[in-house]
């Protein structure tokens, strides 16, 4: 019988939202106060969700032992306590939590390998939060 | 379509444990949660049930028989219990929350009265949850 495990995790990081192809102008009126050049941080709330048929050996969708380890050496690793304007995948795009919600899909996506990955939502404030399921070609 | 939600928390203890499997695996497999006296969780439970809205009463479900219900077949049989020992169920499969999640929804489907069960969501602790939807 098929079931859905969501596993939440926490880290903080920095970023500062900024276009190349927008103005100054045109920057600060679409980001405010996210545009201030030093950046700013948040702490991020990870949710991820997999599923498929629970092992009847096991009682589990998948081990957490195996999903922890994962989403530790490849996302928490990857941006906890870091400056994600500094980061590679962050070159070419803004660092907004959609763009952080779908990169970390992403990663998920190409190499977890344990359970069938349904959704990622990512928290950035109480306030908000964003969700991707993938499927659309490109996001960014 | 509407969707009502009712949450309940009880708390139980339970370890993991496949007889199947050989000391070493089940060690292995479960970590510590394979410790044969058990350990606890406070968990959350969350029933949503879906229907239409009843034109008269303007209720979805009887929230009264709602509780009534998760009462009667879920915390009176779970709370406060050592699962593997006290709640049939978990006799014979082991009391991982994806078990107990698809446990509640056999206990609760054929209980409810005019609304149908859409989702049985329980949290294990607050960065853990299972969501079941019944036959997919
Ligand atoms: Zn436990």
């Amino acid at each position: 019988m098929k079931a859905h495990l969501t596993r939440r995790y926490l880290f903080s990081a920095s970023h500062r939202l900024h276009s190349a192809e927008m103005s100054a102008d045109e920057n600060l009126s679409t980001y405010g106060k996210c545009n201030n050049p030093h950046g700013h941080g948040h702490n991020y709330a990870l949710e991820v969700t997999v599923s498929g048929p629970v092992d009847p050996s096991t009682g589990m969708v998948c081990n957490l032992v195996d999903l922890d380890g994962f989403v530790g050496r490849e996302v928490l690793a990857r941006y906890d306590l870091e400056n994600l304007n500094m980061l590679q995948e962050f070159a070419q795009s803004v660092p907004t939590t959609e763009n952080l919600c779908v990169e970390i899909f992403e990663i998920l996506q190409r190499s977890f390998q344990k359970a069938h990955l349904d959704r990622v939502r990512l928290e950035e404030t109480m306030m908000n939060s964003f969700e991707y399921t993938g499927g659309a070609e490109s996001m960014r | 379509m509407v969707y009502l939600t009712r949450k309940a928390e009880f708390s139980a203890s339970h370890y993991y444990h496949n007889p199947d499997f050989t000391p070493e695996e089940n060690r292995a497999i479960f970590g510590k949660c394979n410790n044969p006296n058990g350990h606890g969780h406070n968990y959350t439970l969350e029933v949503t049930v879906k229907g239409e809205v009843d034109p008269r009463s303007g209720f979805v479900v009887d929230l009264k028989q709602l509780k009534e219900v998760m009462h009667r077949e879920v915390l009176d049989a779970m709370d406060h219990r050592f699962l593997n020992k006290e709640v049939p169920e978990f006799f014979t499969q082991i009391p991982t929350t994806e078990n107990l999640a698809i446990a509640i929804w056999q206990r609760l489907q054929t209980k409810l009265q005019k609304a149908s069960l859409h989702r049985i969501r329980v949290y294990e602790a607050p960065d853990l949850f299972v969501d079941f939807y019944g036959e997919e």
